[in-house]
C-alpha cells in the first residue's frame, strides 16, 4: 500500500464517515470531548495501520471499533475523566441497534438511559473487536442523534451552526473560524460553550419524538440552508462562493435525506440545493463578476444536479400541502427547466411564491415575490408592493431591498431615483462580486441621461 | 432526573392592580399547572411566588439600594424548582407555565454536593 493512496483512503474516510464515527463512540463516551478526541486518534492510527495491514473493507467500522477501544481504555484508566454529567443517552429507535453485537450493544437498549454507569459494563467489547474482525460489527447509525443534537434551539443560531460543522462534518476549529470570518478564539468560546450546554443543561443525545419532530427538524434544516447560503455567497471576501461550505452542506442535506427518507422537507432542502448549485458555475463571469440570472449562459448549468433536484421535488411536493423548502426548490426547479430567462413561467412562479409566503410569512418572501410579480404586471405593481415592505421596517438594512428596486427603477427610466437605491444597497453589501455588480449597474444609470 | 429551576418574568403592572377575580384566575392557573407537570412525569420540588421588586432590597459589596438587582421591565415574580428527564422533558413542562404577563427562564440547577 503506497502512502498516497492510504492517506487518501483516511481523507476519504474523514469526510464520508466522520459523523458516523463520532456519533458511535460517543455513545460509548458520554462525553462528546473524549469521543472527539479518541475520533481523532483513530484517524491517526488508521495512517499506520492501513499502509501496513491494508485498507479495511469498511474504513468507518474500523475507525469506530478504534475510536470506542480506545474510548474504553481511556475511562477505564482513569475513571475521572468521565465527565459529571454524561450525555443523557436514550433507547434505540427500532429502527438502530437492533441486536447488535460488539461494542454497538453497550449503551444500547439494554443500557438504557439511566444515568452513570452503564457507559462503561465492564463488558469488555474492546478484547473481542481487534484486527480484521472489527469490519463485521454492526454499529447502530447515531448520525441522526447527533445531527439533532447539534441543532438543538437551545443553543444559539451560531453555535448549532459551529457544533454541526465541529462534530458532523469534522471541520477544525480554525477551518470554522475562517469560513465564518471571526477570530479563532472566538470560534473556540463558541463550540466550547455550547458543548458545556449540552452536557450541563442536559439536551439529551437523541432523534425528538414525533410531536417536535417537525420543528426540530425544521431547525436542523434551516442550519444546514445556513451553511449552503454562507457558502453560496460568501459575506465578505473576494471569492463568490466558498465551494467548501457549499459542499459540506450538499452532504449533509444528502445525510439526512438519507437517513430520513420520509421527510419531504428534507427531499425539499436536498433538491433545493442541488438545483441552485446547479448554476455555480454559470454565476459569475471569467473576471468573477457577479452575472444575473437573466444574464447566465443556460449551458453552463449542471443538467444532472437538474435533473436529480426536479425528481426530488416532484416527490417533495406529493402528500399534502408542501413544506417551505420543497416550494423554494419547486420555484428553483422552475428556473432550471425554463430554456431562457423569457421564456420562465412567471405567472405559475408568481403562484408558487404565494403559497411560500403562506407557507412561510418572512418578508424576503414578500420581496422574490415582488420581484416575480414585476415579470407578470409590470414594475409598477412591483415597486408598489416593495413600498410597502420598506414601511414594514424588517428589511431595513438587508442589501437585495434596495437592489432589487434599483433595477425596477432603471427598467421603468428613473434613472436618478435608481441611482439612490444602487448606491444604498452599495452601501450595504461587503461581497466584492456584488459591489462590482451594483457600482458597474450605477454607473450605468448615472451615465446615461434621463 | 435532573433539577431545574423555572424563572417566571413578568411585567408587575400586570398585577400590582389585579381584581380579586384576576388573581383567583392566576392562582388557578398554577394550581392546573401542579397538576399537568406530575401528569408529564416530572415533579415539583419547591416554589414560591415574590412580593413585587418595590420590596427588593439589593445589596453590591457593602452598599445596599433600594430596588431590585437589574430594572427590566418584565421582572422576576415566582419561582419552580423541578425535576425532569432532561432538557427537552423540562422545557415541555415549563411551557405549561403560567406567565401571560412575561414568560419563563429554565436553568438547570448546579449539583454542589461534589459526589
Amino acid at each position: 500500500m503506497t502512502d498516497d493512496a492510504v492517506s487518501a483512503a483516511v481523507a476519504d474516510a474523514h469526510r464520508r464517515e466522520w459523523a458516523f464515527v463520532l456519533a458511535a463512540t460517543a455513545r460509548v463516551t458520554r462525553d462528546i470531548d473524549l469521543a472527539e478526541e479518541c475520533v481523532q486518534d483513530a484517524y491517526v492510527a488508521a495512517l499506520d495501520a492501513w499502509s501496513r495491514q491494508g485498507i479495511p473493507r469498511s474504513p468507518g467500522a474500523w475507525l469506530t471499533t478504534t475510536a470506542r477501544r480506545r474510548a474504553l481504555d481511556a475511562l477505564r484508566r482513569d475513571r475521572t475523566l468521565r465527565s459529571k454529567l454524561p450525555l443523557l443517552i436514550e433507547p434505540d429507535l427500532p429502527s438502530a441497534g437492533s441486536g447488535a453485537d460488539g461494542p454497538g450493544d453497550l449503551a444500547g437498549p439494554g443500557g438504557g438511559p439511566g444515568l452513570g454507569g452503564t457507559a462503561l459494563g465492564g463488558t469488555g467489547p474492546g478484547g473481542s473487536t481487534a484486527g480484521g474482525q472489527a469490519e463485521d460489527d454492526v454499529i447502530p447509525d447515531d448520525r441522526l442523534r447527533l445531527v439533532f443534537t447539534c441543532c438543538h434551539p437551545a443553543l444559539a443560531r451560531e453555535a448549532q451552526v459551529a457544533l454541526t460543522l465541529r462534530l458532523v462534518c469534522g471541520l477544525t476549529t480554525a477551518e470554522i473560524a475562517q469560513a465564518f470570518l471571526v477570530s479563532e478564539p472566538t470560534m473556540a468560546a463558541r463550540v466550547t460553550r455550547a458543548k458545556k450546554k449540552i452536557s450541563a443543561a442536559r439536551i439529551a443525545y437523541r432523534v425528538p419524538g414525533a410531536a417536535e419532530l417537525p420543528d426540530r427538524l425544521d431547525a436542523v434544516l434551516t442550519v444546514v440552508h445556513l451553511l449552503y447560503t454562507t457558502g453560496h455567497t460568501a459575506p465578505a471576501g473576494d471569492s463568490l462562493v466558498r465551494a467548501d461550505l457549499v459542499d459540506r452542506a450538499i452532504g449533509l442535506a444528502r445525510m439526512i435525506a438519507t437517513l430520513m427518507p420520509d421527510e419531504r422537507e428534507v427531499r425539499g432542502l436536498l433538491a433545493l440545493l442541488l438545483l441552485t448549485d446547479a448554476r455555480r458555475a454559470a454565476r459569475a463571469d471569467a473576471a468573477g463578476r457577479l452575472l444575473l440570472l437573466e444574464e447566465q449562459d443556460r449551458s453552463c448549468w449542471d443538467r444532472a444536479a437538474i435533473e436529480e433536484g426536479t425528481a426530488l421535488v416532484t416527490g417533495a411536493l406529493r402528500g399534502g400541502r408542501p413544506g417551505r423548502f420543497a416550494l423554494q426548490a419547486a420555484i428553483a426547479a422552475l428556473h432550471a427547466e425554463a430554456p431562457s430567462y423569457r421564456q420562465t413561467d412567471w405567472p405559475q412562479l408568481l403562484q408558487l411564491y404565494g403559497e411560500l409566503l403562506r407557507a412561510w410569512p418572512s418578508p424576503v418572501v414578500a420581496l422574490n415575490r415582488a420581484v416575480v410579480r414585476a415579470m407578470v404586471d409590470g414594475p409598477e405593481a412591483a415597486l408598489a408592493e416593495i413600498a410597502g415592505l420598506e414601511l414594514d421596517g424588517r428589511l431595513a438594512g438587508y442589501r437585495y431591498l434596495p437592489a432589487a428596486k434599483a433595477d425596477l427603477l432603471r427598467r421603468l427610466g428613473r434613472r436618478g431615483e435608481a441611482a439612490q437605491a444602487y448606491q444604498a444597497a452599495l452601501n450595504l453589501t461587503d461581497n466584492s462580486a456584488e459591489r462590482d455588480f451594483l457600482a458597474r449597474r450605477l454607473a450605468e444609470v448615472a451615465a446615461a441621461p434621463e | 432526573m435532573t433539577q431545574y429551576v423555572i424563572l417566571i418574568y413578568e411585567n408587575e403592572a400586570s398585577y400590582a392592580d389585579a381584581s380579586p377575580d384576576a388573581w383567583q384566575t392566576a392562582m388557578e392557573a398554577h394550581g392546573r399547572f401542579a397538576g399537568q407537570v406530575g401528569e408529564l412525569g416530572g415533579k415539583i420540588l419547591g416554589g414560591d411566588a415574590l412580593q413585587s421588586t418595590a420590596t427588593a432590597t439589593s445589596i453590591r459589596g457593602d452598599v445596599v439600594t433600594d430596588g431590585p438587582f437589574a430594572e427590566t421591565k418584565e421582572a422576576l415574580g415566582g419561582f419552580y424548582l423541578i425535576e425532569a428527564r432532561d432538557l427537552d422533558h423540562a422545557l415541555a413542562i415549563a411551557k405549561l407555565c403560567p406567565a401571560p404577563g412575561g414568560g419563563v427562564e429554565v436553568r438547570p440547577v448546579l449539583d454542589t454536593s461534589g459526589g
